[in-house]
């Protein structure tokens, strides 16, 4: 490399670089030296030693994370509920775009836009106080409802079996006017002279859509969910805590890596196993993000992250 | 793509002049479809201002109703009449959520300032280098560890505001904003002698409005529903955001007695507890509720603007 080059850019560079400086520092501390971090993982932690003092002690955190069985309990969780979160939640946001485009007019449109896209807009603390008021055993509205028709009430916080379809129906109800305004946005894109040309060719309004809206929404379709899928072991650590918290009757079929891991830190204290579960839904993460790239890089290359 | 198109009138429905029988099965799978979601997603808020607004006899007996058969505001009055705490958590939610969102908005557009500027050859490693940290981390255990035992900013208003304050996705959409700015515009200040950080200041800040408008939207939701950080990061009562607060006194009524009877109350009559955590399920919500219909259009933009660009 050119000594001098490199000197002259650096100056000419000063200012760019001065204003670059904050976010450099941010993303350093809080992102790159916690990378650095992931030796806790391997690591004995005491706090008189911390993170480069303490005892190493190779891969005794893995082999407890993975013995403990929550393991394989969690990743399968977090990996299912993503999966069941992005089947339903893209069926529903397609299905409320392409109704929203095909009726009504702009009054109609804005009031049903504005109510379905309210829920994106509360914390996950609101939805687990709503879950609550609906769910209760002895005041919930679903019970008050089921005795009011003379049908044994259900006790859903101890009963996991509820639990992810219930979950399925949170996310797909605090997400649905945030992916039905992308899909909205890429039916409104759509070349009006097509349906002009399936209109001349006979065409109803039902073969209209599965022929011409539905098929021009596949690469957004594609893109949105690949997307998705690579952040398939990254649980939702908001809407599980809240709407689960630390009732350990529903674990086996609610608990996901992230409020493992949370738990395992701040409620036990186990600070390796934590760190090496962590360490190991990064690395799946990280793994299934590249797979995923280089999928939409096959399909579009425009389109992939990087 | 801007909200006014989406709003735009483009359904071919409508250029069609007579309804055919299909058109017309299809408007009342339409409407009918879009009215019932509509109304599944409005009704849990109907509820909750219900809840808050029965008296506690009622709930215990009949469980939550939609619409309030034995009317009450004695939640609200007991709320109100020893706000202490109340007002104590709005104070730091709105202190953190102004903070930060102006801190964000200032490092987020000059990061991406910098980033936009194509004669930065350097911009595109810089551009990986925050990138990468959408693609891996170190998970929460080294990052929880660095903020509170090295950092030790446990129990200190900035782990409210810090860990919220950048974020690569807005970094990248406020990006592709800038590189829709005239490069001329640019190269005509630098004639004039406009050192690059006056171009930034002062003349790209002003024609970034929209952008800056949208992305602020982002960031102050963010701060206003945050409780994950103080979940993590506080313990001192008098640094609790509005929605742990309402988190903490959720799932913990005898703290909610306590906290009454701390502000002065005398507990003689039981505290209505159903009804007033619905009653600060409301007041702590109320302000996002009340903005919702004049800032929505701005997350309209946001999120067209990021769909485009991935």
């Amino acid at each position: 490399m050119n000594r001098s080059g490199f000197w002259n850019d650096l100056k000419k560079y000063k200012i760019f670089l001065l204003m670059l400086t904050p976010a450099v520092i941010f993303y350093l501390l809080f992102a790159y030296i916690p990378m650095a971090g992931i030796i806790i993982a391997f690591k004995r932690y005491d706090y008189a030693g911390g993170i480069f003092g303490s005892a190493w002690n190779g891969l005794d955190n893995f082999r407890f994370f993975f013995d403990s069985g929550n393991a394989w309990q969690v990743t399968r969780n977090t990996a299912l509920y993503n999966i069941a979160f992005i089947v339903v939640n893209n069926a529903l946001q397609i299905f409320a775009a392409i109704l929203l485009f095909e009726v009504g007019g702009k009054w109609f449109r804005k009031i049903i836009q504005s109510s379905l896209f309210l829920p994106y807009f509360i914390s996950w603390v609101v939805v687990g106080a709503i879950a609550y008021n609906l769910l209760n055993y002895d005041i919930g509205t679903v019970n008050a409802m089921l005795r009011g028709l003379g049908l044994e009430p259900v006790d859903i916080y101890n009963t996991p079996a509820y639990w992810p379809f219930l979950l399925v129906l949170v996310s797909a109800w605090k997400g649905l006017g945030y992916g039905t305004v992308m899909y909205l946005a890429a039916i409104t894109s759509i070349d009006t002279e097509m349906y002009e040309a399936a209109e001349i060719d006979g065409a109803n309004i039902f073969q209209r859509i599965l022929k011409v809206t539905i098929p021009n929404l596949y690469p957004t379709i594609i893109i949105l969910v690949l997307l998705a899928v690579g952040n398939i072991f990254r649980g939702d650590f908001g809407m599980f805590y809240n709407m689960v918290g630390n009732n350990g009757v529903l674990f086996s079929s609610t608990d996901v890596i992230d409020t493992f891991v949370f738990r395992s830190l701040i409620t036990s204290n186990d600070i390796g196993m934590s760190a090496a579960a962590g360490v190991f839904q990064s690395v799946l993460g990280f793994a299934t993000i590249m797979t995923v790239n280089y999928a939409v890089r096959r399909y579009d290359k425009d389109r992939a992250l990087f | 793509m801007s909200a006014t198109e989406l709003n735009a009138d483009k359904s071919f429905a409508k250029t069609t002049g007579v309804k055919k029988t299909d058109q017309k099965i299809f408007a009342v799978i339409g409407y009918g479809a879009l009215t019932i979601m509509a109304l599944l997603c409005l009704l849990p808020f109907l509820l909750v201002v219900s809840s808050s607004l029965t008296s506690e006899n009622k709930i215990i007996t009949e469980g939550y109703q939609f619409i309030p058969t034995d009317f009450s505001v004695e939640a609200y009055s007991i709320l109100f009449k020893y706000p202490a705490e109340m007002i104590q958590a709005y104070v730091v939610t709105i202190g953190v959520t102004i903070g930060g969102t102006l801190l964000g908005l200032f490092l987020t557009s000059m990061t991406s300032y910098a980033l936009s500027r194509r004669d930065f050859k350097w911009r595109n490693g810089f551009s990986f280098f925050f990138f990468f940290t959408t693609l891996f981390s170190g998970g929460l255990v080294p990052w929880y560890l660095l903020i509170v035992n090295y950092l030790h900013m446990k129990d200190t208003i900035l782990a409210l505001i810090v860990p919220l304050v950048l974020n690569v996705f807005y970094i990248i959409v406020m990006k592709s904003f800038l590189g829709g700015i005239p490069e001329a515009i640019v190269e005509s200040a630098k004639i004039d002698g406009a050192g690059d950080f006056r171009i930034y200041a002062q003349l790209i800040l002003p024609l970034s409005k929209p952008a800056l408008a949208t992305i602020g939207l982002f960031l102050a939701l963010a701060y206003w529903n945050d409780w994950y950080n103080a979940l993590l990061f506080v313990s001192d009562e008098k640094l609790m955001p509005l929605q742990y607060y309402l988190y903490k006194m959720l799932g913990n009524m005898d703290g909610m007695r306590k906290a009454m009877m701390g502000a002065g109350a005398v507990v003689t009559t039981a505290i209505p507890t159903e009804s007033l955590k619905m009653a600060m399920t409301v007041v702590a919500t109320g302000p996002i509720l009340l903005a919702y219909p004049f800032v929505q259009r701005y997350f309209v933009q946001g999120l067209t603007i990021g769909a485009v660009k991935g």
